[in-house]
C-alpha cells in the first residue's frame, strides 16, 4: 500500500476554522457551492485556484470547530493530503475518516514558499520539499487508522460489511 | 504510575487495562446521540437502545430541506424501533437534553456529530464532537477511537465575584493558555464546589474551542445532586488513580477574575477583561445555544433588564437550550420579564449561534454573544464581528447599546 501523497502546496495559517472551510451558508446549498464556499472569507477566490493533487499547508490548530464534512470538501477540490503545526482533534477525524491523509508536523510553515512541491509518507512522517531538497519529519498516521486511510474511508467500509447502501452525498440532505 | 480520569474511562472501554498518552484506543460507545437528519441507507444498526435522536439545528424546520430531513428522522425512528426520541415540541439542543434527561451517566463514554459534545464532560461523562461518517460507523458498529492525549490538572480555588461567571472562567482559560489541540483537561479543586451544574456545561461546552479531546469534571456532590430523579441508570462515577500523571497542572483563584469577551475571529489567546472593550457598539446581543441557554442565563439576564429598556437600535434574542427550560423561564417569569424590556425570546435550537436561523447578523453589524463561537461568518454575514461574553456581559450590553461591564448595570 502506498502511504504518499506528493503535490504543489497552498499555505494557510493558524487557527483555519471549519466556518472558513464550509461556511454555515454552504452547509445545505449543492456540492459544487459548497466547493466555491470554501474558504472565500479568508481568501476569495482561492477555490478556483486549486487544482487537483494539489496539498494544503496550515498553521497551528487547524480544522477547529464544527464537525462539519472539511475531508469530504477537500478531496471534492482535489487536495491529496494536508499537513499542518498542529490539528485540532475533530478536523483530523473529518479527515482520517473520509481517507484523506493529515499529517502533524511542526515546522512544516517555514519548509515551504506557497506552489513548491512536497512528498510526504503519512507512514513515517518524513516530509521533503521538493523543490529545496529540505526535509523534516512530523507524526506518522497511527498504524491502527492507516487502514481507514487505506480503505477510502469508514464509509467505503461499511458498505464493504453490509451495514451501508451507499455513500452520503454531502450538501444535498445534509 | 497510575492513570488519571480520563485514561481510566477509556480503559474500561476497551479491551486493554492501561492507556497512556500517545496510544490510540478502539472503544465501546455507551451513548450515540444524532440530530435532525438520519440517512435512510443504513440497513442495519449496533444497538437501538443505544441512541437518542433528536431535533436541535434546524427546528421547527426553517426551510422544505430541513422539513425533509426531520421527515427521514422519523422515519428512522420507526424504522428500528428508537426509544429516546424528542419530536419537536419536546425538543432541545442536543448537549442540554442529555444533561437534562439524564440520558448519559458519570463513567460513560457518549458520541454525536455536534463538536460541543465535550459539553456532557460536566456529567463525568467522557464525550466530544465527531464527524458526520464516523458516526455512521459509530451507529452501525457501536465502537469508536481515541488517541489518547496528555491532559492537564485545572485546580479551581476560591469563589467567583459578583457577576462573574463560569463563562468567564473558560473565556480567560483560553485567553491565558492558547488552545490545548490534541489535550484533554481535568478539573480539580475546592473551588468547583462553588460552580453548578449550570457552570459546568457552559465550560465543558467551550472546552471544544480549546480544541480539547476531553474536558471532564469530577461526578461530586454537585453533580450526584443533580442527576438524582434524572440519571437513566445507575453509575459509579470515574476519578483519577491517587498516583495519576498530568502534563501540567494550571491553577486559577476564581476570586482574581474580571468579566472576560473575547474579540472577534478565534478563542485562543484572544480574551481581553472587559474593562478594555468597553463602549463598543452591538447591533445584536445573543444569550443562548448548548453553552448558554440554561434557566440560570435566563435569571441573570432577567434580573439584569427587570425594569429597563433594551437600547434603541439593537436586538436582543434570547434562546432557551430546551422546551423544558422554556416552560421553566415562563413560569418564574423570566419571559416576561425579558420581553418587557425589550428582548425576543425564542424556541429553543441551535438557530442563530450557528448562522443557521433566527437572528442572523448583516454585513457590517457587530454582535455580543452568551453562545458558541466568534468566527468570522459564524453567526450570519462574514463581515460581521462577533464578541463573546457571559450572558451578564450580553444583557448588560444590550440595554446600553454598547459593550457593557455587568458590574456596572
Amino acid at each position: 500500500m502506498d502511504k504518499t501523497f506528493s503535490g504543489r502546496v497552498w499555505k494557510f495559517g493558524d487557527d483555519i476554522d471549519t466556518d472558513l472551510i464550509i461556511p454555515g451558508f454552504a452547509l445545505y446549498i449543492p456540492k459544487e457551492d459548497q466547493m466555491k464556499a470554501c474558504m472565500s472569507a479568508n481568501r476569495p477566490g482561492w477555490s478556483s485556484l486549486v487544482e487537483p493533487g494539489d496539498v494544503l499547508l496550515a498553521g497551528h490548530n487547524f480544522g477547529v470547530g464544527s464537525g462539519r464534512w472539511i475531508g469530504n470538501t477537500f478531496q471534492w477540490l482535489g487536495i491529496v493530503g494536508i499537513i499542518a503545526e498542529s490539528f485540532n482533534g475533530l478536523g483530523m477525524r473529518n479527515c482520517i475518516n473520509v481517507g484523506l491523509p493529515v499529517l502533524p508536523c511542526e515546522g512544516i510553515l517555514d519548509l515551504f514558499e506557497e506552489g513548491q512541491v512536497v512528498e510526504a509518507d503519512w507512514g513515517s512522517g518524513e516530509v521533503r520539499n521538493t523543490t529545496t531538497g529540505e526535509a523534516i519529519t512530523g507524526q506518522a498516521v497511527p498504524p491502527v487508522l492507516q487502514d481507514i486511510i487505506s480503505s477510502g474511508g469508514v464509509e467505503e467500509m461499511l458498505v464493504a460489511e453490509g451495514f451501508l447502501g451507499g455513500k452520503r452525498e454531502f450538501g444535498v440532505n445534509a | 504510575m497510575g492513570m488519571n480520569a480520563v485514561e481510566k474511562i477509556l480503559a474500561n472501554h476497551s479491551e486493554v487495562d492501561v492507556v497512556r498518552p500517545g496510544d490510540v484506543v478502539v472503544v465501546d460507545v455507551d451513548v450515540v446521540v444524532a440530530f435532525d437528519y438520519m440517512r435512510d441507507d443504513v440497513l442495519k444498526i449496533h444497538d437501538p437502545d443505544k441512541l437518542v435522536l433528536l431535533h436541535d439545528h434546524l427546528v421547527p424546520a426553517p426551510t422544505i430541506a430541513a422539513a425533509n430531513n426531520a421527515k427521514k428522522m422519523r422515519e428512522f425512528v420507526e424504522k428500528f424501533g428508537v426509544k429516546n426520541y424528542f419530536p419537536v415540541g419536546q425538543h432541545g439542543i442536543s448537549h442540554v437534553l442529555v444533561a437534562q434527561e439524564g440520558l448519559a451517566v458519570p463513567g460513560e463514554i457518549l458520541a454525536n456529530a455536534d463538536s460541543h459534545t465535550c459539553s456532557s464532560g460536566a456529567l463525568n461523562v467522557l464525550a466530544r464532537g465527531m464527524g458526520p461518517s464516523e458516526m455512521t460507523f459509530i451507529l452501525c458498529k457501536g465502537k469508536t477511537w481515541y488517541p489518547v492525549g496528555p491532559t492537564t490538572k485545572v485546580v479551581l480555588t476560591g469563589e467567583l465575584n459578583e457577576r462573574v461567571f463560569p463563562r468567564d472562567v473558560i473565556h480567560y482559560i483560553a485567553g491565558q493558555y492558547g488552545d490545548f489541540a490534541g489535550r484533554n483537561l481535568e478539573w480539580h479543586g475546592d473551588g468547583l464546589a462553588n460552580i453548578d451544574m449550570d457552570g459546568r456545561l457552559t465550560m465543558a461546552t467551550i472546552s471544544a474551542e480549546l480544541s480539547v479531546e476531553f474536558s471532564l469534571f469530577p461526578c461530586d456532590d454537585v453533580l450526584k445532586d443533580y442527576l438524582k430523579g434524572r440519571a437513566k441508570r445507575d453509575f459509579e462515577g470515574v476519578g483519577p488513580d491517587d498516583d495519576a500523571e498530568y502534563e501540567t497542572t494550571i491553577e486559577i483563584d476564581l476570586s482574581t477574575l474580571e468579566p472576560q469577551v473575547v474579540l472577534p475571529g478565534h478563542v485562543a489567546h484572544n480574551s481581553r477583561d472587559i474593562s478594555e472593550v468597553i463602549g463598543r457598539k452591538v447591533d445584536q446581543a445573543f444569550i443562548g445555544s448548548c453553552a448558554n441557554g440554561r434557566l440560570s442565563d435566563f435569571k441573570i439576564a432577567a434580573e439584569i433588564v427587570e425594569g429597563k429598556k433594551v437600547a434603541d437600535g439593537t436586538r436582543f434574542l434570547v434562546t432557551p437550550g430546551s422546551q423544558e427550560i422554556l416552560k421553566e423561564a415562563i413560569k418564574l417569569g423570566y419571559v416576561s420579564t425579558l420581553m418587557d424590556a425589550g428582548a425576543t425570546v425564542t424556541s429553543s435550537t441551535c438557530g442563530a449561534c450557528f448562522g443557521g436561523h433566527m437572528g442572523l447578523l448583516a454585513d457590517g453589524e457587530t454582535a455580543i454573544t452568551a453562545s458558541t463561537r466568534n468566527f468570522k461568518g459564524r453567526m450570519g454575514s462574514s463581515e460581521a464581528e462577533v464578541f463573546m461574553g457571559s450572558p451578564a456581559t450580553v444583557a448588560a450590553s444590550a440595554l446600553a447599546g454598547v459593550i457593557t461591564d455587568p458590574r456596572d448595570a
